[in-house]
């Protein structure tokens, strides 16, 4: 038996939805120190083969997340030392996730 | 789906991006630091042409060349009285003191006990990254006690600088600390800094993985942003006596000191210029405003706020 409160709970809770970021690299600043990928919370950054102009290790993104996509956090952005990651909110449809 | 190769960075309007990637080591907390400092400044909205940064020397000072805004590398320790000087002739300019822990309180060590004491309307971001960096790791006065460095390779006998206590009691209006782990805080701690009016101080934990971290346990690039997770306790209004940083002790962050608001130096200052204009008499303003017509803007901009301007006809001669 469902109550009238958590039914309206659910239903709130289909209308929220979690905000999707896409994430963005200047490659060319990156220094591959790494940061970004040991504090992201939902894990989807992992460091990459290629190697940028001044011979780093940029960051991609993690085929499968162990946890979950970019929530659009913002937190690599701000640990990022050489202003080379960045993140951008995605348009998502709630159908979509 | 791939990461997306862009060529421009939401901060770009702020910073000289032909001068980037900058000298700092992979791993330096330098850059957040500077990241958080222009972030609170869009956030605020602050005119990039009415703020000033101003440094000194040593990594830190390196910042005055990466801000697209009028800025500073002055002598090594002397940032605080050109930031003085800077906001004495131009009280409508924003200024900002970007350094380091050595060439703020080792170097100009007087200097930032007395602009604190004189409460000048400056903010100051003071980097501790607990060593001189730049010139390959050498005990500085913010050196943990039992620190290795390369000058004290038995450990540090000596008991370090308390920096935000320090400043909480030669006066200072805000003192706050923080850790660039804390990056989310120190942005919100610097926005409330650089609205603050009266000397501003944001002291900020900064790894140095090159020439400090390495000889200290930290020995990767993460390894000192965890220690600094794992030991920084965020206290509400702490008391600045317990600011003292010993190694693998918990320390305090947090805000040491938010004053309310007392006459700044520069507004002591512009009272005086007031009230010399005020005594002039009224045939003689004409010739006084010519004698300081090298600080028409400025003035101008001050009386727009006071109404003292002059009144119609007397600036015919």
């Amino acid at each position: 038996m469902v109550t009238e409160a958590e039914k309206q709970r659910l239903l709130e809770r289909e209308a929220a939805t979690i905000p999707r970021g896409d994430v963005y690299i200047v490659e060319e600043r990156c220094k591959g120190c790494g940061l970004c990928i040991a504090f992201c919370p939902k894990k989807v950054l992992v460091e990459s083969d290629r190697i940028n102009e001044k011979g780093y290790h940029p960051p991609e993104l993690v085929e499968k997340p162990p946890v979950d996509v970019c929530i659009n956090c913002g937190f690599c952005e701000r640990i990022c030392p050489d202003f080379a990651i960045f993140v951008k909110e995605k348009k998502v449809n709630n159908s979509e996730q | 789906m791939p990461i997306i190769k862009a060529d421009k960075y939401p901060l770009d309007p702020y910073l000289r991006t032909e001068r980037l990637p900058h000298v700092w080591c992979p791993g330096c907390g330098l850059g957040i630091v500077l990241n958080a400092f222009l972030r609170a400044m869009q956030k605020l909205g602050m005119d990039p042409d009415k703020t000033v940064v101003v440094s000194g020397i040593g990594c830190t000072g390196r910042t005055a060349g990466y801000v697209k805004m009028d800025s500073f590398h002055t002598t090594h320790g002397r940032a605080i009285p050109f930031a003085l000087g800077i906001k004495a002739a131009r009280p409508d300019l924003n200024v900002v003191v970007f350094s380091g822990d050595g060439d703020l309180f080792s170097i100009g060590g007087n200097h930032i006990i007395h602009a604190a004491r004189r409460n000048i309307d400056i903010t100051v971001i003071a980097v501790n990254n607990f060593i001189y960096g730049m010139t390959g790791g050498q005990l500085a006065p913010t050196t943990p006690e039992t620190s290795i460095t390369t000058t004290s390779p038995y450990g540090n006998l000596e008991s370090p600088f308390n920096m935000a206590g320090l400043m909480a009691i030669a006066g200072a209006s805000y003192v706050a600390r923080w850790t660039t782990v804390h990056a989310r805080r120190l942005e919100k701690g610097l926005e409330k800094a650089l609205s603050k009016r009266g000397f501003s101080f944001v002291e900020v934990m900064s790894p140095c993985p090159t020439a400090f971290g390495r000889r200290n346990k930290m020995k990767g690039i993460i390894d000192s942003m965890m220690y600094y997770q794992k030991y920084a306790i965020i206290k509400d209004n702490p008391n600045p006596l317990d600011g003292v940083i010993k190694p693998n002790e918990k320390f305090v962050i947090g805000e040491f000191m938010d004053a309310e608001d007392e006459p700044t130096f520069d507004d002591k200052l512009w009272e005086l210029t007031k009230r010399d204009f005020l005594e002039t008499s009224q045939a003689d303003r004409a010739k006084w405003i010519l004698e300081h017509r090298r600080h028409l803007e400025t003035l101008a901009t001050l009386i727009a706020g006071e109404n003292i301007a002059p009144q119609e006809g007397e600036m015919d001669e």
